[in-house]
């Protein structure tokens, strides 16, 4: 089946949709539920990373039961008072009773192949991932932790919007809260992992999830600065096929490793127990 | 200058330009004529002061945003040129490319040593198209880093002058890895241990501007502005349509009074009344001044200190609720 025949595709920010059979983001096809799921929601016909939840994340890549939550009484303030077709505290409110988050990342201290680490994680459900003053704070909050208690600092970004619009000039002064707390860890020879997740644009990838020790990307995830339109709307031109995905960011030279999904948790372990254990 | 500064009047500014326009006309025909009007010169001085006093304290935010773009209005090379001594442009991030829409080099301001790092827009067309109209490649964001490195080996400070529409979004920006690049000097600036000062001249835009923009003190001209987003690419977003950009303006709440009451910007540089760009003597010795003052006040902090002090300065940026606390944490 194609576009062409009126098919609506799917939105790809989008969770898995329920239902028996469910169509591909990326192939088109109809694929069995199930297999999806199993496979952490990758398309078992052309291996198309559907976005999933910080919760499902953290059951993906930390060992069961580990994950404790930090900070998770920080909420999302309106120092803007932010007011265009609708308030930002009308979205705020609405987003927090339909993800039953109260902002866009999780941080908490868990294990990893057994390894104590600090873990974080955006959530793309929450307007979109975007890091505005909750997200800064948990993120820094998380390194300065990670630094005090010793343990490496792994976090998941995903973020389209990057920073986030609705908080301002708070949001932009995220960037360099976050990256001077891992300048900081960076001092004291902790180990930051950052994993690059579809996509991680803007305010995001400019600032902490570039600066990973080691950075790995799952494929064919949407890494950059400028968003595609912006670009095509500045310099009045197609863009190339591929450009600013994981592995045009491999080529360039940006980041280590694209990685399945199913491959993360045991790449994970082995990046840690590299440099986090004796011989 | 003042002509070109009349040819370049905003709408807003009408007024106050046909009344310098009839000012000019008066002298010089009294010059000419060898007629005394001074009388009458005068009296239109008084009310163009009047009308530019009028329009120029109720500037919303969007007639901000245009002064800051203003064709007339200072730019770096001429704060470099007004008073950095003895200034000598060291090109090239040692990588890439000589990226010229951001210039660096050294100088002495009152004979002090310092490192210059700066947008740079150009002021002619050709300049403008040389400089990318001050949006930088990766290699700017190298460059001003190699040179913050020279300028910390050697304790030297760092005066940092931002004025940028933002990082150029592009293909080869892109395949440079803008945001690595900006992301490295935000952490790169981080562990500085010499004293920083970075002001805000014209634009602040967005992550193009916070790339060169980590310091122990953020300063911004009163009609500068400093936000996340462009107000056309805010409007484009929201309204589907940059004509909003007015209305994104007020909403953004990038103008320098609203950054100062929300404590991320230091001090506010007041301009001469009707703009930056009507009195560039004026203007570039308020700005000489306020960085020797700033310069003083952390010259003989302790480097780790400042450092640190640097670091908590950033840390306390946010405005979140604390459930916990059931208090609004309010830290600026
Ligand atoms: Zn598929």
């Amino acid at each position: 089946m194609s576009e062409k025949q009126g098919e609506p595709r799917p939105n790809r920010r989008r969770d898995v949709p329920s239902g028996l059979w469910m169509r591909c983001s990326g192939c088109s096809k109809m694929i069995y539920r199930n297999l999806v799921v199993e496979r952490g929601n990758v398309c078992p016909e052309c291996s198309f990373h559907f976005p999933i939840s910080s919760d499902e994340r953290i059951r993906l890549l930390c060992d069961p039961e580990t994950f404790d939550e930090q900070f998770k009484e920080l909420a999302p303030a309106d120092p803007l008072q932010f007011e265009a077709r609708r308030t930002y505290r009308e979205r705020l409110d609405e987003t927090q009773k339909k993800t039953g988050l109260l902002d866009a990342c999780l941080v908490g201290l868990a294990e990893i192949g057994e390894v104590p680490v600090v873990f974080g994680v955006s959530d793309s459900r929450f307007l979109m991932g975007s890091m505005g003053s909750v997200v800064g704070e948990k993120i820094a909050r998380g390194i300065e932790m990670a630094r005090e208690q010793n343990r490496p600092f792994i976090f998941v970004s995903g973020s389209g919007g990057g920073a986030r619009m609705d908080e301002g000039m708070f949001s932009l002064m995220q960037m360099a809260k976050t990256s001077a707390a891992i300048q900081r860890l960076h001092e004291a020879g902790g180990l930051f992992v950052s994993i690059l997740t579809n996509p991680t644009m803007g305010g995001a990838m400019a600032s902490f999830a570039a600066l990973g020790d080691v950075i790995i990307a799952e494929p064919k995830a949407l890494i950059g600065f400028a968003g595609p339109n912006v670009i095509k709307q500045t310099i009045n031109a197609e863009l190339p096929s591929g450009f600013q995905s994981s592995e045009f960011n491999l080529e360039h030279g940006f980041i280590d490793q694209v990685v399945d999904r199913q491959q993360m948790r045991s790449t994970l372990i082995r990046i840690l127990a590299y440099f986090c254990q004796e011989a | 200058m003042e002509n070109e500064s009349r040819a370049h009047g905003l709408d807003f500014e009408a007024p106050i330009v046909e009344l310098e326009n009839r000012i000019s006309e008066l002298r010089s025909f009294s010059e000419s004529s060898e007629i005394d009007l001074s009388g009458q010169l005068e009296e239109l001085e008084k009310k163009c002061e009047e009308k530019k006093k009028a329009i120029y304290t109720h500037l919303n935010p969007w007639q901000r945003v245009q002064i800051a773009r203003h064709p007339q209005r200072p730019l770096t090379s001429d704060y470099i040129k007004g008073f950095v001594s003895d200034f000598l442009e060291l090109h090239g991030d040692g990588a890439y490319r000589d990226d010229p829409a951001i210039v660096t080099g050294l100088g002495r301001i009152r004979g002090r040593k310092v490192m210059i790092v700066g947008h740079r827009k150009g002021r002619t067309n050709p300049e403008k198209v040389a400089c990318n109209f001050g949006m930088p490649h990766p290699e700017g964001y190298r460059k001003a880093m190699k040179k913050m490195r020279l300028a910390e080996k050697f304790n030297i400070p760092i005066i940092s002058f931002i004025n940028t529409a933002g990082a150029f979004p592009g293909i080869e920006a892109e395949e440079r890895g803008q945001a690595f690049v900006v992301a490295k000097n935000l952490q790169g600036m981080a562990s500085l241990r010499v004293p920083v000062i970075a002001i805000v001249i014209g634009e602040g835009g967005s992550g193009g501007a916070i790339g060169i923009g980590v310091a122990d003190r953020i300063l911004m001209l009163e009609n500068s502005y400093y936000s996340v987003i462009s107000p056309e690419g805010c409007a484009a977003i929201l309204w589907k349509d940059a004509s909003h950009a007015p209305r994104a303006a007020e909403i953004l709440k990038l103008t320098s009074s609203d950054l100062s009451r929300f404590g991320i910007v230091d001090e506010v540089i007041t301009e001469p009344v009707g703009g930056a760009h009507r009195e560039h003597r004026e203007m570039l010795q308020r700005v000489e001044e306020t960085i020797l003052r700033h310069l003083d006040e952390i010259t003989d902090i302790d480097p780790d200190l400042r450092k640190e002090q640097r670091f908590r300065k950033y840390m306390d940026i946010g405005r979140f609720a604390d459930q916990q606390e059931q208090t609004l944490e309010d830290r600026g």
